[in-house]
């Protein structure tokens, strides 16, 4: 069992956590493959979305996650919440707790607000998405789709590309490959990699070729557009020249290397349709996998308060 | 009434004394100090700077009045305290008018006396912000009839503090206001702080520039390295600080005005005033307790009473700043008290808003540089009365005869531990929770009137 109340982030895991959690996916993996996908598990449980944030594919996805588990979901969506009346955050996560949540799963543009709600309820907090911090339930469900691909990840040459700066995926990524003994490298333009990313021990590269090399995995980050304009690159065709992956591109890594994306894809900016929907993606995977891991997450949360 | 505090180990480096003696107070002033012994100097060897070593008795003695009547004489005994002028912190919020719900002038001066200030300067960027005398005198006004200490305003530099016009900045100074800063939003127009800085030259008052370039800083809110990498949070580069340093000591120079930088956090701006210095430009320098006490891992676990402007930097800053106070570079340690409410800091890190409630640990933090051997500590003394009575040119931070009886007695052995919840400051904000630290104000005479806990 996890041997804590809340997923906050890939930085407070241990290498044994996340080796549990990603065995216990493997069993829901199962299941969500069934005809009939759902089990008992957390029968009586309830799940609250809180997203401060717009999102589909997370939201929903722990949406099934719960609904597989038999647990209940109520989705909070801020527009609709009193918090556009200018409730506070704490008020909003008390107000969640007290509806009876067993789970809150929070998503929010602010680094560091799982860990405040943490500190303050009883319920488990699950970090879906904190500002630019962490994404931990993403960055293990791609560990989860790589070992699935490649049977380990240990020893693997993992190439991150894009915006690492304001990417919590990639920042969870990170962690979660480091401590599972791959070697991952930074590809990106000098203005959205933090030089001082190197301490945690990734290479750094500026450029694509050069760091594409033979690499078993590629994972590719959404590139915002909102950051055009704000001087961290001039355009994004100039991104895409640079630091798109093309199919020249992906011959240099090795032949048998998977292309992931944790999505929304902009499709002729970071990566080609033809690699997108092509035989070396793993893009769909992720998705379904990501019920598995998000089940397994809640299913050993729970196990902490019994 | 009239006190006589006992046999304490005065330290006063306006007049040069180090030693056991007395003190007599009569009608609020300084009346009589009266040097028994002299006090070995310290056993660490140290420059020998000015107002250091010399330890002379005071010369008024003999008047001829000293013990004559005792009608309503308290006699204090500081057997075994230390006994000095009573403390300058020449850059605190007390948020009034405006943010009462932060911090009044009536809770602030209270906190402050506890904390063994007698005499403090309040930033102008109160609502309304201090910028015309109008609202100088409503805060003198305040301070006098709801106030523990002796306050000075700080006035705006610039109207609104909105960096494109001068405040009326000699009016200001005719009601009282004795330094000019548009603290927490720098002025980013170089022709305009070069104006403040000529301008200011005919009041002959400082300028206090927080030194931030917003553009580089953007909207950052902790130091920018590996921990703003790994947490997640924007960064703020130490050249926010600097570059604003540099430009701001260029100025000083090509104007010839009074520039005090505030609040120095880094490494690199510690080398910028000390070489400013060197050339004879007139700059000065403080820094807070914070900045030589923590480091940006306090931010860790998203704790927003460790968010403050500038940063909290890195161990390299911190042995940095030390070295600029035991050299002088750095003349004075200040609080930036800045009280908030516990709801405002209860919240997203982002929107959290930046400050420390500084007073009531400031003098035990600053304390930690005596015992490390950073600072003596009659220079320790030196840097919180009369480095700031000289810069702001108040007649304060000493014991002189016949100036105001401010006096703070201090018990260097005294442990305690920070508990925010008794702090008497509205603000709960400290980053310091749970600490233990030694040494504290136990009595703070201001203007003759005894406080004690």
């Amino acid at each position: 069992m996890l041997n804590k109340k809340d997923l906050l982030g890939i930085k407070e895991l241990s290498v044994e956590e996340i080796n549990l959690i990603l065995d216990t996916a493997a069993g829901f993996k199962d299941v969500i493959g069934r005809d009939i996908k759902k089990v008992p598990a957390l029968r009586g449980k309830t799940a609250v979305n809180l997203f401060f944030e717009p999102s589909t594919r997370t939201r929903t996805s722990f949406e099934l996650a719960a609904k597989r588990l038999s647990t209940d979901v109520i989705n909070f969506s801020v527009p609709t919440s009193s918090v556009v009346k200018g409730e506070s955050l704490i008020d909003t996560a008390l107000t969640v707790q007290a509806l009876g949540a067993d789970f809150v799963i929070i998503r929010h543009s602010s680094s560091g607000v799982p860990h405040l709600l943490a500190k303050k309820l009883k319920a488990s907090v699950i970090n879906a998405g904190d500002g630019i911090n962490e994404h931990p339930t993403q960055a293990l469900l791609d560990a989860f789709t790589i070992k699935e691909k490649k049977g380990n990840i240990e020893g693997l040459k993992i190439a991150i590309v894009g915006d690492i700066t304001h990417s919590r995926v990639a920042k969870s990524n990170i962690y979660s490959l480091i401590k599972l003994g791959a070697n991952v490298r930074l590809i990106g333009p000098p203005t959205l990699i933090p030089k001082e990313m190197v301490t945690l021990g990734v290479e750094i590269f500026h450029n694509m070729e050069e760091g594409l090399k033979n690499v078993d995995v590629l994972i590719m980050l959404r590139i915002q557009m909102e950051r055009q304009g704000k001087g961290f690159f001039p355009s994004t065709e100039e991104y895409a020249r640079n630091w798109g992956l093309s199919l020249e591109r992906l011959s240099l890594a090795k032949d048998d290397a998977i292309v992931m994306h944790p999505g929304p894809m902009n499709r002729g900016i970071e990566i080609v349709s033809e690699i997108a929907d092509g035989p070396r993606s793993v893009i769909l995977d992720q998705v379904t996998n990501g019920i598995a891991v998000r089940m397994a997450v809640m299913y050993l949360l729970a196990g902490v308060k019994r | 009434m009239n006190v006589l505090i006992k046999n304490g180990h005065i330290i006063d480096p306006s007049l040069r004394i180090d030693g056991i003696g007395d003190i007599l107070i009569e009608d609020g002033k300084i009346k009589e100090i009266r040097i028994q012994n002299i006090v070995p100097p310290p056993p660490h060897p140290l420059p020998q700077r000015e107002g250091e070593s010399l330890k002379i008795p005071y010369p008024s003695r003999g008047e001829g009045k000293g013990g004559g009547k005792d009608s309503g004489l308290r006699t204090i005994d500081a057997t075994g305290l230390l006994v000095v002028p009573g403390l300058i912190d020449m850059h605190v919020h007390l948020r009034e008018p405006g943010f009462e719900h932060k911090e009044t002038i009536k809770s602030g001066t209270m906190a402050a006396i506890k904390s063994g200030f007698t005499t403090v300067c309040c930033m102008p960027n109160t609502f309304p912000v201090n910028d015309q005398a109008s609202v100088t005198e409503f805060i003198i006004r305040k301070a006098s009839q709801e106030g523990y200490c002796t306050v000075y305003p700080v006035g705006a530099i610039t109207k609104g503090q909105r960096g494109e016009e001068l405040a009326e900045i000699g009016t200001m100074r005719n009601e009282g206001c004795i330094a000019f800063s548009d603290d927490g939003r720098p002025v980013m127009n170089s022709l305009i702080m070069r104006r403040a800085l000529e301008y200011s030259k005919a009041f002959d008052v400082p300028i206090i520039s927080h030194c931030e370039d917003l553009t580089l800083s953007e909207d950052g809110v902790i130091n920018e390295g590996i921990i703003s990498a790994t947490l997640g949070l924007k960064g703020i580069p130490d050249e926010a600080e600097q570059i604003m340093i540099f430009r701001d000591i260029l100025l000083a120079e090509l104007t010839g005005g009074k520039l005090h930088i505030a609040h120095v956090s880094t490494e690199g701006s510690v080398k910028l005033i000390r070489e400013a210095k060197t050339k004879g430009i007139n700059v000065t320098a403080e820094t807070c307790p914070h900045y030589f006490s923590l480091t940006e891992e306090a931010v860790k676990g998203y704790d927003t009473n460790a968010k403050v402007n500038p940063p909290l930097r890195t161990k390299r800053d911190i042995e940095a700043i030390k070295e600029g106070l035991k050299d002088g570079t750095i003349d004075i340690i200040v609080t930036d008290h800045a009280p908030h409410h516990m709801d405002e800091k209860l919240r997203e890190f982002d929107m959290a808003p930046f400050g420390i409630s500084g007073f009531e640990t400031a003098l035990s933090l600053s304390l930690r540089l005596v015992e490390e051997g950073i600072l003596s500590m009659s220079q320790l003394v030196k840097n919180m009365t009369l480095n700031p009575a000289i810069i702001l040119n108040i007649p304060k931070g000493t014991l002189r005869q016949d100036t105001d009886a401010d006096v703070t007695i201090i018990d260097v052995n005294r442990e305690f531990k920070v508990e925010s919840e008794k702090f008497v400051s509205k603000g709960k904000n400290t980053p310091f929770e749970g600490w233990l630290l030694k040494g504290c104000p136990v009595l703070t005479i201001c203007k003759g009137k005894i406080y004690e806990w």
